[in-house]
């Protein structure tokens, strides 16, 4: 079976029906999507298939069509994307083990809203959940990003 | 041997010691030498240093011993070295350290002790420096009680101190210039005419050099970092990816492993058959372990699914089935032989409640999951002669100990790396998911094995807090509260841990009545008794402790007898509290929130109060009481730390505190049927969402002397605020946990 992740493609040799996520992270060794519940309820493997934020928990590998964007791909420390470089700007992460995941939900809907208003951020982001209770920061971190992206 | 100085001011003695190619800073552990952290990095003789500071060619090291699960330990810790030895955050490099005795965390048994956190004077001191040396005895490299700024402190500052005149004196040796010439700027000496010297060439000089020890610590107003917004060390690789966590680790040839156990914990294994799950796609073998099995496989998710396959006969849980069965050994358990404390007792509780008409009331709160975010794991490579394990942990020399205690190796041939967790919330204060792992890889000696929990396993052997009840009586005169009479029964969580530990818990356990025995106020008749539940499911520390529910407890119960008195709900605990930081705290969340204003048709405000880990924290929770459920609009909260080491840390720490305290106060439970946890992943242990989350505003106060932990505190007031709130909005006094068994919630 062929994947592109990050514009890389790779050939991998597995069921059908093992989740993305465990394909990103025990075959091909991409460990940015994380795995916090694998039921979809959490979001922290949350990676792009053509741009579309998905739950790599529970997205059977087999069922892929399309490229798909990790947060390895979003943006890197030195070439950081608006998302991330408003996350840091506003310091969200505590453990940080949900961020990747919030990082690309926040991305993906930013790039269909350009102008969001709270109800659409409170709506977007719902599905995500962080332990550590970062939801202000990510609430001001992402206004800061849509400003970025607009360009303002 | 190193070179030691001795502080006379302090009881430290300070120094330094040559490491390979540089130079180690530290402290002596004093009495007896323990054991040294980096024996395998010393010359003979230099043994008993506990360095903080590490300055070689590679560079300059900051070792901070407290773990980092989430709440900026290490950033913190590093900036309490980088102020006195000045240089910037971004120019060294911070290890976790490896474990050790000497690393030993001498401020996180205070909360242990029965001696209030505003107790001052002789028996208070007394009592603090029996928590030290306690501290020490035990060896507690821990994090945990909100402990690691104030522990940490004077300690790395005063290291950072040390190093840094130790560095000048090395450049006056090395230049023939006057140390008073010199000066230092961003990790080098700066000489009269300009020229630098890193520190990093002066280490071996430094190594050579006596220890210059008495030193002063900077004022607080020449602080670079201190006090002001810091960017974490780990904010960038946490906004990248590129942060790796405990369940992250990679090793060449490693092979993936789970585990599966009882759900009724404790409750053994009276067969099973693994022959579907041998025969699935990349199985390498299933193998008994204590409770239960593991799984080795090529893959997590290939081990998951198989140790699903296998069928097991459980044996039946050590403890009742079912809640209900549950309840009822707590709602028996307020007896006299059962009481385990009564460390208040103002006034003359009985007669004065005989002779009142009395307020009576039963509350009651759940067990609740810990459930960071990322499940337990650890990765281990054993053979016959040494262990390696790579996990997130708040306890490495406990579990040091007891995976010596498993293998019958020394602990010296037991190699604890210590890496970044995605969460905690005093879950990784337990080893139990290690010494699993390590028996799963006794099967596969010489071969790194990197064993996760599924969330289903996570979430159902959990360590949780204890499920608690309470019976509160009291009485109100002339439109004050007069009398209080508060019982708490809970299941010890001192007891319980100790026990993993294979250590007694002696005396009462503060723990049952933490935020509740120790308020600030004078009501004129007073009591608070706890009583110890015999132990059912384990417990274990949970987000602030004994405090996080008993809060809950102890406010409520306060509002009821403020309502009852008719009296304003701040203005009375106001004119009840006789502690001035917490007094201070009260008054300026009554200003921030405008309490008294009106707020409008089906809005309403609540205030709680909780002193916990000696930080006095006030809340008002503002809601609106829609056709769809209650809205939580707005949270105030006012803390008292001390100093403010970071404000956007502060602010984060907190806002996630409130949010912690609010979501469990909505929406969390652990039920039992069966024996087993109810809930077993994030769909049905519910917890706050964005939607939910109200603009959270906060405000530090730094009017004590004392310097505190923030990571917890503004937990416990965050329930109690919001019930208070619920009554005010629709006179409906909610005496259990979850509320949303009550009432909706939007
Ligand atoms: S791990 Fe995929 S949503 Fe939780
Ligand atoms: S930052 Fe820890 S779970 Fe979100």
């Amino acid at each position: 079976m062929q994947l592109s992740v990050n514009g890389k493609s790779y050939d991998i040799d597995v069921e059908d029906d093992m989740p993305l996520l465990w394909v990103l992270r025990d075959e091909l060794g991409i460990h940015g999507p994380k795995y916090g519940c694998g039921i979809a309820q959490c979001g922290a493997c949350t990676v792009h298939i053509d741009g579309e934020a998905v739950r790599s928990c529970s997205y059977a590998v087999g069922d892929v069509q399309g490229a798909i964007t990790t947060i390895e791909g979003l943006g890197t420390p030195d070439a950081l994307h608006a998302v991330q470089a408003a996350w840091i700007t506003h310091q969200v992460a505590q453990c940080g083990y949900c961020q990747s995941g919030q990082i690309m939900e926040a991305a993906a809907f930013l790039a269909g809203n350009a102008n969001p208003t709270d109800t659409d951020i409170d709506d977007a982001m719902s599905s995500n959940l962080c332990r550590c209770g970062t939801y202000p920061r990510i609430r001001a971190a992402i206004k800061t990003a849509a400003a970025t992206l607009r360009g303002a | 041997m190193g070179r030691i100085k001795t502080i006379a001011r302090r009881t430290f003695l300070i120094g330094s010691a040559a490491i390979a190619g540089g130079v180690a800073f530290g402290y002596y552990a004093y009495q007896k030498p323990i054991e040294n952290p980096l024996l395998d990095g010393l010359a003979e003789g230099q043994a008993a240093l506990t360095p903080y500071v590490l300055i070689d060619e590679s560079g300059i090291t900051l070792i901070t011993p407290r773990a980092d699960v989430g709440q900026g330990a290490y950033s913190v810790q590093a900036a309490l070295i980088a102020e006195e030895l000045d240089v910037r955050l971004d120019q060294i490099r911070v290890d976790p350290g490896v474990p050790s005795a000497a690393y030993y965390n001498g401020k996180v048994a205070f909360e242990g002790f029965p001696l209030a956190a505003t107790a001052t004077g002789f028996l208070a001191d007394k009592g603090r420096i029996a928590s030290d040396v306690a501290g020490k005895l035990i060896g507690l490299q821990l994090t945990g009680g909100s402990s690691t700024v104030p522990d940490a402190y004077e300690k790395l500052r005063m290291a950072g101190a040390v190093a840094r005149a130790t560095l000048l004196k090395a450049a006056e040796h090395k230049t023939g210039v006057a140390v008073a010439k010199l000066t230092t700027k961003d990790g080098a000496v700066i000489l009269p005419d300009g020229t630098e010297i890193s520190y990093t060439s002066l280490a071996p000089i430094a190594a050579v050099t006596d220890p210059v020890v008495q030193v002063r610590l900077k004022p607080v107003s020449d602080w670079r970092y201190l006090g002001k917004d810091m960017q974490r060390v780990d904010i960038v690789a946490k906004s990248t990816g590129t942060q790796s966590y405990g369940i992250d680790t990679v090793m060449d040839g490693m092979v993936y492993a789970t585990v599966r156990t009882n759900p009724r914990i404790g409750g053994g294994v009276k067969g099973y058959d693994d022959g579907a799950a041998k025969a699935m796609r990349g199985v390498q073998a299933v193998v008994p372990i204590t409770g239960g099995i593991g799984v080795i496989a090529d893959n997590t998710w290939r081990a998951f699914q198989a140790a699903l396959a296998v069928d097991f006969e459980w044996g039946a849980a050590p403890y009742p089935p079912t809640s209900d069965e549950m309840w009822a050994v707590v709602g028996n358990s307020f007896t006299s032989s059962l009481q385990d404390s009564q460390f208040k007792d103002d006034g003359d509780v009985e007669t004065t409640l005989n002779e009142a008409d009395i307020l009576e009331a039963q509350y009651r709160i759940p067990y609740l999951a810990h459930a960071p975010l990322e499940p337990m794991t650890a990765t281990i490579l054993l053979t016959d002669t040494r262990l390696d394990i790579w996990t997130a942990t708040q306890i490495p020399r406990f579990m040091q100990v007891n995976a010596a205690k498993l293998t019958g190796l020394d602990a010296d041939d037991v190699h604890v790396h210590v890496l970044m967790s995605g969460g905690s919330f005093g879950r990784r204060l337990e080893d139990d998911y290690v010494q699993q792992a390590i028996e799963v890889a006794g099967a596969i000696k010489g071969t790194p094995v990197k064993m996760t929990w599924a969330r289903e396993e996570d979430m159902t052997h959990d360590f949780p807090r204890p499920m608690q009840m309470s019976r509160a009586r009291g009485s109100v005169k002339d439109g004050q509260v007069y009398a209080y009479d508060l019982g708490i029964a809970a299941q010890s969580v001192t007891a319980s841990q100790l026990s993993r530990i294979g250590q007694p818990a002696l005396g009462p356990d503060m723990m049952i009545v933490a935020g509740a025995w120790d308020q600030p106020f004078s009501i004129p008749h007073y009591r608070v008794t706890g009583y110890r539940v015999p132990e059912m499911v384990p417990v274990s520390s949970w987000r602030s402790v004994g405090a996080s529910g008993n809060g809950f407890l102890h406010d409520c119960f306060l509002d009821e007898l403020i309502h009852a008195a008719g009296a304003d709900p701040l203005q009375e605990r106001l004119r009840l509290c006789w502690h001035e930081p917490s007094r201070k705290v009260l008054e300026a969340v009554g200003e921030m929130s405008n309490w008294g204003s009106d707020l409008g048709a089906n809005r309403a405000r609540g205030v709680a109060f909780t002193l916990s880990f000696g930080v006095p924290v006030a809340e008002v929770v503002e809601i609106t009481n829609t056709s769809d459920g209650i809205r939580i609009d707005k949270v105030y909260v006012v803390a008292e730390v001390g100093k403010i080491m970071d404000p956007v840390n502060f602010e984060n720490q907190v806002q996630g505190g409130v949010i912690w305290g609010l979501s469990h106060a909505i929406m969390g439970e652990l039920s039992f049927d069966d024996g087993v946890a109810e809930q077993d992943n994030f769909d049905t242990y519910e917890v706050l969402r964005l939607y939910q989350t109200p603009e959270i505003i906060v405000q530090g106060l730094e009017n004590s002397t004392q310097i505190r932990g923030i990571g917890e505190p503004s937990v416990p007031p965050a329930a109690p605020a919001l019930a208070n709130a619920i009554f005010a909005a629709t006179g409906k006094r909610i005496r259990e946990l979850p509320l949303n068994k009550h009432i909706d919630f939007i």
